[in-house]
């Protein structure tokens, strides 16, 4: 986008540079200049916060590193060690710690914005699906991450979630001892979950490298969904969104700074101050928080389905519930984008919300009684929202008139 | 073509040992037999034991605890086996089960749940006084590991 840009080299090295690799071009094309719609609210501001936490997970991890084992006989200890000896590390390892947890709520935040105001649709189809499998990446980073300091839940979570491999057919057990490396959690497993713990978030941070080159071609959705229509519906990105993303990573810093000073363990369980022991299972294993919604899936599914037996069922749904998103696009049959025009889908999305909120509380729930009912009742209505309200809600839906332009509904008014 | 398929063959040579060194290396397999004594071991009691990296139950069952085993119809099983097939002869008492929960692998906590058996407190499966799956979202029984009794005190498993 090349157009948008006022650069001109001022001094000769900035020429000579330009000419040889114009990354000061570059830089002020798509970070200062770029044409961003004027009417983005602060849920475009969590794009910004993400690719901090990227930048604060890696700045941190990587400092852990220096202090960290990976051998089954000392990593607990390292972790304490880190905790306890090492200069700052109480706070470093907390940062990272808690760092995981807010990156999820961002995230979360940042893909519910996008199902709301359709950012999905297109021409941002290639935008949305890195999105989706960056997601899918941070949830392997964070899974991983969580069995490094080798407590029970440590142990228990990796024993779980490698065991949802066993459940596939024919192959399902050599794909087990293939990823685990034993025919238990054990020294290997953890070796290689910390070699990859380290690995992904590289990769991760490639994908926000083309999410963002995705972004760039077509530019930002924003609150009503209609296309930028002339240079009067945008602002340059500096300073307009430089300060407003800033001011709005300020603000998540806040919660994030207090969790980590105050109340650094609230978000994880007494049972992973416990060293891990494959003889011996804590009562109430339950994931982190950011993985309940799709844990209540995976349980919902108690039951054989024809030859489908309640095991792989639980996986089939489980992966279905995180691939689904890719079809996303192409699900979604309604040609208006945002969310604020149609009067019946905000029912459903909100509805949406909630049921994913209630996934997340049933996760933790016991598995017995009502739970079992209710998992059951809003795994239907996840999977009915995308294959049943996306494709058929707008055959019986009227949208409310588009404003004609940004400008117009930012002003309220028709433009002279 | 040639070219190509001559590549891809040898493309997949390289990648192989790549992928092959993730599986259990030498010395996790070397630990894949051992002998345990069940001397020390009273009836009612159970105990864990550690085979191949694996938690196995070794369970001294009680009459009692057989009978309600041999009790059960066929019918009422998810999976269905006889307290005979998941013993061996003569030595009806011993119980050897690999302590995994077939759902996605917690130890299930011994001499509980609805049925006398285990129960794991994972996902909430219930297995009976032979192992045997009777509610919950596991798919099987408990798995036998292969082991042999070598004198009525001594047995090896693997
Ligand atoms: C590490 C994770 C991520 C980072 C650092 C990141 C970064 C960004 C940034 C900087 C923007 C532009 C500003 C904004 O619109 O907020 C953006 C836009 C977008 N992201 Fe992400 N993102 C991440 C994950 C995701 C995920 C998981 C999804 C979808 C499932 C997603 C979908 C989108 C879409 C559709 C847009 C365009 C939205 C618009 O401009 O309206 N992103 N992302
Ligand atoms: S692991 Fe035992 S019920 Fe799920």
């Amino acid at each position: 986008m090349s157009e948008h840009s006022t650069y001109q080299p001022g001094t000769g090295v900035e020429k000579w540079l330009d000419e040889r690799l114009p990354v000061v071009r570059f830089a002020k094309e798509h970070l200062m200049d770029f044409p961003t719609p004027k009417n983005l609210n602060y849920f475009w501001t969590f794009g910004a916060i993400l690719a901090i936490m990227l930048v604060v997970q890696i700045v941190t991890g990587i400092i852990l590193a220096m202090h960290y084992t990976p051998n089954i006989a000392m990593a607990f200890n390292s972790v304490e060690h880190i905790r306890r000896d090492v200069n700052g590390g109480r706070i470093i390892q907390a940062t990272h710690a808690v760092g995981a947890s807010m990156f999820f709520a961002a995230l979360y935040i940042h893909m519910g914005r996008n199902l709301y105001f359709g950012s999905y649709k297109a021409p941002r189809e290639i935008l949305y699906i890195i999105g989706v499998l960056i997601f899918i990446l941070v949830m392997a980073t964070a899974f991983m991450g969580y069995v490094l300091p080798w407590g029970q839940m440590s142990f228990w979570a990796a024993t779980v979630i490698t065991n949802i491999f066993a459940a596939i057919p024919v192959v399902g057990n050599p794909i087990l001892e293939l990823l685990r490396g034993g025919f238990a959690v054990d020294n290997p497993t953890l070796n290689r979950f910390f070699s990859l713990h380290y690995l992904l978030p590289f990769v991760v941070a490639a994908l926000v490298a083309l999410h963002i080159w995705a972004l760039h071609v077509p530019g930002n959705n924003n609150p009503t969904g209609v296309d930028v229509k002339s240079s009067r519906d945008t602002v340059p990105f500096h300073p307009y969104y430089t300060m407003k993303d800033l001011f709005a990573i300020v603000v998540f810093a806040i919660p994030f700074a207090w969790f980590v000073f105050f109340i650094p363990d609230i978000l994880g369980h007494p049972d992973n101050y416990v060293m891990a022991n494959s003889q011996v299972t804590p009562a109430h294993i339950v994931p982190e928080w950011y993985f309940l919604p799709f844990y209540a899936i995976l349980r919902a599914i108690d039951f054989n389905i024809l030859f489908i037996d309640s095991r792989l069922g639980g996986v089939i749904f489980f992966a279905g519930s995180i691939v689904i998103l890719l079809f996303v696009p192409w699900l979604d049959r309604s040609p208006v984008r945002s969310g604020t025009f149609r009067p019946l889908f905000k029912w459903f999305y909100w509805l949406f919300i909630i049921n994913f909120l209630a996934l997340a509380y049933l996760g933790a729930a016991p598995a017995e009684g009502i739970y079992v009912v209710l998992a059951k009742i809003t795994t239907f209505y996840y999977f009915f929202y995308f294959l049943v309200v996306l494709p058929f809600l707008p055959m019986f839906e009227k949208p409310r008139p588009l404003p004609t332009s940004i400008s117009e509904s930012v002003l309220g008014k028709a433009l002279p | 073509m040639a070219t190509g398929a001559v590549g891809a063959v040898g493309a997949a040579a390289v990648a192989w040992p790549l992928i092959n060194q993730l599986n259990p290396d030498a010395s996790t397999l070397a630990l894949a037999s051992i002998e345990f004594n069940l001397t020390g071991i009273e009836e009612g009691q159970a105990v864990t034991i550690m085979w191949r990296g694996l938690p196995v139950f070794v369970r001294h069952r009680t009459p009692a605890e057989i009978e309600e085993a041999r009790a059960v119809p066929l019918a009422d099983l998810k999976d269905p086996e006889t307290d005979e097939q998941r013993t061996q002869e003569g030595h009806e008492q011993w119980l050897i089960m690999i302590a995994n929960c077939t759902h996605l692998g917690c130890v299930p906590v011994g001499q509980s749940g609805d049925f006398d058996g285990w129960f794991c407190p994972c996902h909430g499966s219930h297995y009976d006084t032979a192992g045997r799956i009777r509610k919950g979202p596991a798919p099987k029984n408990l798995v036998l590991p292969p082991y042999n009794f070598v004198s009525d005190t001594l047995v090896q498993i693997g």
